[in-house]
């Protein structure tokens, strides 16, 4: 039973929870601070890379330096075509980061509100809609994403549109489903009998239930289009202008040196792996601030 | 239950068609001339033209549409432009190999996500749960091609314990379904490609295991059956782990579209040579036939597993009427 509803619960006492939460849970202060890099090596990109993505470098002798090792000046060592592999992965970490957070929030956005609806409402409603995201499920999401980039002119932007177009689908059924328990539950149709109309019922008592639900889905979107957009660039489909995680690794895997230039294959892959972990983290740390129950144990 | 399915299995026929119908729209909008990539640009206009023609590309896009859907009911997607053989003879070569080494990952991952997933949730808190969500983290948060990239430069290159790339030896050609699918040169080049594609499902069962484990765990009953004073096994497996399998079963359904993804992302790296490999590679050579066949064959085969997991959820939980 809860007594304190949640409203009582303010702003600042959700901060303190997820700031005592953090100092408690180091994945969560891990995931934190690791974001906090990320997001700074993706804003000041442009200054922090030592060299532009496309520069071909030189040895004293005047032969392009291939295939080099890791070493102080090329902390990641080089291409094949004498590349600066660091400076390619740090331009890729605001391409990921744009993408990610654009798609997830668009995703989310659709997805809860239309899965509220269709859970809340029930009937004709929830299957016109549940009929609709059916139709987006049964697109098979990668091979729709490589056509629709092939077929509109490559670039990051159709990327984020292409992703978007079938993710929210997925969102959108998860929060049916829990909207469908939570709206037979006594409460709802007590406040049904107490003359709460639709929109208060679905925005005060069933959208407070779902958000630990939807932060989650949020964090996993997030993660989701980043890995899709790793995904189209390393099949080659990518915006070929724009340096990505995903165009290191195509070009990488194209050139056939990924058998040997570990430095090269590495990098970008652990890039991807740590700034999706990091968000992770960070919203699991947030599900235990928002879900009281997960706090308890 | 019946009348379910049969209702579905309609339903299920309409969606393809609507799928088929985005999928020719899609591909006709598609910047380049068909052509171009399968006709010499340099070759006289009249025998452009008579191609053309035989391959029904100079009629209205109406035109087009209606045949293409008149073919698709009677099973004939029409011929491929590459291979010059019939798109459904190509999908029936690539179909076997992409089924194997995705029913065999899927087992993989699935059997071990549930029961190890139940394990961490009823152990929360000890060192063992913490390592083990970390490591399916790492796996969920890692691409999949790049995991075979570097499985391949470790095992293949380095080790050389697996082969890096095929499903046979290079040279080798088989005729019948035994003699290419049924021997060891074959597990040898599945192991990898699976082991792979099954740590990238393995999350998804793992943890949405775990979490609904931990939901389940504070219902009312579970404290009633340990009041009871039943062995924790029994608890665990018995009571929680059956009503937290429901949400797995969901997700499960709801993954084998981006399992999918995964499988092309895995048959590009390994050069498998599988549905998911050949639409890559259709989509690059503007071959609409061939990309539109697996498109729509594909989509068959996630709105079949769709329909095969709602109807286990009638097994699971006798609560849900079906209508």
């Amino acid at each position: 039973m809860k007594i304190r509803s949640r409203r009582s619960v303010n702003r600042q006492s959700l901060f303190y929870i997820f700031w005592s939460n953090l100092k408690r849970d180091r994945l969560a202060l891990f995931g934190v601070i690791l974001l906090l890099c990320f997001i700074f090596i993706g804003v000041f990109a442009e200054s922090l890379a030592p060299h532009g993505p496309r520069e071909r470098h030189y040895d004293a002798e005047g032969s392009i330096r291939r295939l080099e090792q890791p070493s102080w000046q090329y902390p990641f060592g080089t291409t094949d075509v004498g590349r600066d592999i660091f400076s390619q992965v740090i331009l890729g970490t605001r391409t990921a980061l744009t993408v990610g957070f654009l798609a997830a929030v668009l995703v989310t956005l659709v997805g809860s509100v239309v899965g509220i609806i269709a859970g809340y409402f029930g009937g004709w409603i929830d299957t016109v809609l549940m009929r609709i995201v059916d139709f987006f499920y049964a697109i098979p999401f990668i091979p729709f994403v490589i056509v629709l980039s092939a077929i509109l002119q490559p670039s990051m932007w159709n990327i984020i549109l292409a992703v978007s177009l079938l993710s929210w689908r997925t969102v959108a059924r998860i929060v049916r489903s829990q909207v469908l328990s939570i709206a037979q539950r006594p409460y709802i149709k007590a406040a049904r009998v107490a003359g709460a109309g639709h929109v208060r019922i679905m925005a005060r008592y069933i959208l407070p239930n779902v958000i630990p639900l939807v932060l989650l889905e949020m964090a996993f979107m997030v993660n989701w289009a980043i890995m899709a957009e790793a995904s189209v660039a390393f099949l080659g489909f990518g915006d070929p202008r724009v340096t990505s995680w995903g165009q290191i690794l195509h070009i990488n895997f194209v050139s056939g040196y990924s058998r040997l230039a570990w430095w090269w294959t590495a990098p970008p892959g652990l890039a991807i792996v740590l700034l999706l972990l990091s968000i992770f983290f960070v919203a699991r740390s947030l599900e235990a601030v928002v879900d009281p129950r997960l706090r308890k144990r | 239950m019946l009348a379910y399915i049969v209702k579905r299995l309609l339903i299920m026929i309409v969606m393809l068609l609507l799928v088929a119908t985005m999928i020719f729209l899609m591909f006709r909008t598609m910047p380049g001339d068909p052509t171009a990539s399968m006709v010499d640009p340099s070759i006289p206009r009249e025998a452009r033209q008579a191609l053309l023609e035989r391959y029904g590309l100079h009629e209205s896009l109406w035109t087009q549409y209606r045949i293409f859907m008149r073919d698709l009911v009677q099973l004939d997607f029409g011929n491929s432009y590459f291979y010059n053989r019939t798109v459904l003879r190509v999908i029936g070569d690539r179909l076997p190999a992409t089924l194997i080494l995705m029913l065999t990952a899927m087992l993989f991952a699935y059997t071990f996500g549930i029961l190890w997933g139940a394990w961490m949730a009823w152990n929360r808190g000890s060192r063992l749960e913490s390592v083990g969500v970390t490591f399916s983290l790492i796996f969920r948060s890692a691409p999949t091609f790049w995991v075979g990239l570097m499985a391949i430069m470790l095992f293949s290159v380095t080790l050389g314990w697996f082969p890096a790339q095929g499903m046979r030896t290079t040279g080798y050609v088989g005729d019948s379904f035994a003699e290419v699918f049924l021997n060891r040169d074959f597990v040898r080049h599945l192991i990898l490609p699976a082991f792979v594609a099954g740590l990238y499902f393995l999350a998804t069962p793992l943890l949405i295991m775990r979490n609904s484990m931990l939901e389940v765990m504070s219902e009312d009953y579970i404290e009633m059956a340990r009041a009871k004073g039943l062995r924790d096994r029994s608890v665990l497996y018995k009571h929680a782990a059956r009503n937290a399998l429901l949400p797995v079963v969901t997700a499960g359904a709801l993954f084998i579209g981006a399992a999918i993804g995964g499988q092309v992302l895995i048959e590009v790296v390994f050069s498998w040579p599988g549905l998911g490999r050949e639409i890559v590679q259709a989509v690059t050579r503007s071959d609409y036939p061939l990309a539109q066949g697996i498109f729509i064959i594909i989509s068959a085969l996630v709105m079949f597993m769709n329909l095969v997991a709602d109807i286990l959820y009638a097994f699971l939980d006798p609560r849900i009427a079906y209508r």
